[in-house]
């Protein structure tokens, strides 16, 4: 099912939670919604749903306005970060609750809380009570209640929020497959960016409200519209610093204290023609590298520092690092064997450099 | 450890010193009950002796007068428990969770009239109940001097209580439960009836019993909007009791006592599981 957003809004007294956001979510895709707590993608959420009245924009299925449809007529299934399951049934209680509504007959209620079950893995877990199960189970209870109906729209409200890492895992990649295999429409909200990216088709990033960029996962990494964007995707973040570009001799230079820094010449050209005095640079901390005989000193390229901070993180080391006052992370090989308090040169990466402009925060690459 | 120790055996102390007197009230309830005399705990018979244990103060349970006041004060405790029930598991829900003009209002409204004593209404309430009393075929049930008037008296003056205690009950359960139940396809009734009122049952459990208690020991309403034996409670035929024979055969009137207790410790080994419940159950599964 299409599901289009066209400038919906709610605010309660005053207070925003969703800020004119539209979008538009094809037939059979995931699309998360990705953003920072209190960010509104959960009252966004709500509002496809029905729980919320929109106060103002439309929310369309197929083309047709759906803003006064109660939320049992939309068919929609939800599964929720609580799991919301009734503790008072059993699972198949729960399973067959959406069923026994419409009335469908014992047997058939029966044959699809049965196919469903197993579909999830928990087939023969019917007869337990909802307390006896562990959170795993529970959530596929959740999402075996809400895939009975064979709903056109899945809502998902940070689902794996409340398990542990590894079992994430395991369910972010069945729930991918289960989407895909069933040609699902899909909402899915998360504040995880690995989540989103590795399950979304697309991803709306949104912040206080707005929704800040619609794209594709690849897109949002390597075509940031926003700072924020560039800011939130991406684990560990992005570095910023202000910088001026200069042109001297045909060459774009980066240029602030210490920091000069011979950029590539399309993207340089680029900003250098849109930007208004002083720009914010961005670099991801993966594109810098300690000199060594693998990463030689580059001419233009590469600049001293100070270690402050080293972070093992298991297959590398999350170095912090100070380049006149100016503090950066930097990923490294762990084989480096960084300490604190060496003073080390390091090689720049540009061709994936990114620039912003301070007062609007857009790009002035890609927007 | 040492201190815990200590704390704990001084704690042990002071809650057995303190039910000592009521301890020594039931017993003595007991014993007076089964004698012609007593002298502090112990029975006496004719002589001054101890002795004269008996069954005579029983007697009455032979009589009409007394089951006709058992069932009166059933019904009132009965109807009230069900109209209470109903209202404030209703009500409760509905203020907990739907905004509605007045809602505010409402809410400080009830409880601002809870701190009102019932006497200070008496007048006004006999006043509305002698215009009740004056509809048409209903009027004979629900107006003065009816077991049904009395009742609803009742059952007014228990519900800000009702009210309040069940929507807190309310606000403890998440809306996640209720959003999905909505999703499902379950309509407003259906999901206060199928999903949340399960969830509130050891509420509903301590709200039967404080509103049964209410209106099984009721005196001062009863006494005031109804006259004579026909339509008299528990209570009210223990007070006649007291003021009908002189001297006053204290005995007998601690036997009628007993046995106005009697249901009432049933209706508490019934629900007192439930009502244990009320801090382990909650948000199970959630």
């Amino acid at each position: 099912m299409r599901v289009e957003l066209d400038n919906l809004s709610k605010s309660w007294d005053g207070v925003v939670g969703a800020d004119r956001i539209t979008l538009d979510i094809q037939d059979g895709d995931l699309v998360a919604f990705l953003g920072p707590s209190g960010c509104g993608k959960t009252t966004t959420l709500l509002m496809v749903a029905g729980i919320y009245k929109p106060t103002g924009g439309t929310i369309k299925f197929d083309g047709q306005v759906v803003n006064e449809v109660a939320p049992k007529d939309r068919g929609i299934g939800m599964v929720f970060q609580s799991y919301a399951l009734y503790p008072h049934m059993t699972v198949y209680g729960n399973i067959s609750y959406p069923l026994r509504i419409q009335k469908v007959s014992k047997s058939e209620i029966r044959e699809r809380v049965q196919k469903v079950a197993d579909m999830m893995g928990i087939g023969d877990l019917l007869d337990r009570k909802i307390a006896q199960l562990s959170g795993g189970q529970q959530q596929r209870v959740s999402l075996g209640r809400a895939l009975v109906k064979e709903p056109q729209l899945l809502l998902f409200d940070e689902p794996l929020s409340n398990l542990d890492a590894r079992l994430r895992l395991t369910m972010r990649g069945e729930i991918k497959r289960l989407q895909e295999g069933m040609g699902i429409t899909s909402i899915y909200v998360t504040h995880d960016q690995v989540e989103a990216m590795t399950m979304a088709d697309k991803i709306a990033v949104m912040s206080d409200g707005v929704l800040q960029a619609y794209d594709v996962p690849e897109d949002l990494y390597d075509h940031p519209k926003t700072l924020f964007v560039a800011g939130f995707v991406g684990n560990p973040p992005m570095n910023f610093f202000d910088v001026e570009i200069m042109a001297t001799n045909g060459d774009f230079r980066a240029k602030s204290g210490a920091i000069d820094l011979v950029l590539p010449y399309d993207r340089a050209k680029k900003a250098a023609e849109r930007a208004k005095g002083k720009v914010v640079m961005g670099v991801r901390p993966e594109d810098i590298y300690l000199v060594d005989d693998s990463a030689p000193p580059a001419p233009g390229r590469t600049l001293s520092a100070d270690i402050e901070a080293v972070e093992p993180l298991g297959r590398e080391d999350l170095l912090g690092v100070t380049i006149d006052h100016v503090q950066m992370r930097v990923l490294v090989d762990k084989t480096k064997g960084a300490r604190v308090g060496d003073a080390v040169d390091l090689v720049f990466d540009l061709s994936k450099v990114q620039f912003f402009d301070p007062e609007t925060e857009q790009s002035l690459l890609w927007a | 450890m040492a201190t815990g120790k200590v704390g704990r055996r001084f704690s042990y102390a002071f809650l057995i010193l303190s039910i000592v007197p009521i301890l020594i009230g039931y017993t003595w309830l007991v014993i007076a009950t089964l004698s012609t005399r007593t002298q502090g705990l112990l029975p006496i018979n004719a002589e001054g002796g101890i002795g004269g244990l008996t069954l005579s103060n029983w007697k009455f349970v032979f009589e009409g007068d007394i089951w006709n006041a058992m069932l009166n004060s059933l019904l009132i405790a009965v109807a009230m428990v069900i109209g209470v029930g109903i209202a404030s598991t209703s009500g409760g829900y509905a203020l907990s969770r739907f905004k509605f003009p007045g809602r505010k209002a409402f809410l400080t409204g009830t409880l601002v009239l809870h701190a009102f004593k019932a006497e200070m209404l008496l007048i006004a309430i006999f006043f509305v109940l002698r215009w009740l009393g004056a509809i048409p075929v209903i009027g004979d049930y629900i107006g003065f001097n009816s077991v049904g008037g009395v009742a609803l008296v009742m059952v007014a003056l228990e519900l800000p209580l009702g009210i309040w205690l069940m929507k807190g009950f309310f606000d403890n359960l998440s809306w996640d439960m209720e959003r999905a139940a909505l999703i499902d396809g379950a309509g407003r009734f259906r999901v206060w009836w199928q999903i949340m009122l399960p969830q509130v049952r050891p509420g509903i459990a301590a709200l039967a019993l404080f509103t049964f208690i209410a209106g099984w020991n009721a005196y001062l309403v009863p006494f005031t909007f109804t006259i004579g034996a026909k339509v008299a409670n528990m209570p009210v035929f223990l007070n006649q009791l007291i003021s009908d024979t002189a001297p006053v055969n204290w005995n007998l009137v601690a036997a009628v006592g007993m046995f106005q207790m009697i249901p009432l410790i049933i209706f508490f080994i019934f629900t007192q599981e439930l009502l244990l419940n009320i801090y382990a159950g909650g948000s199970k599964g959630t």
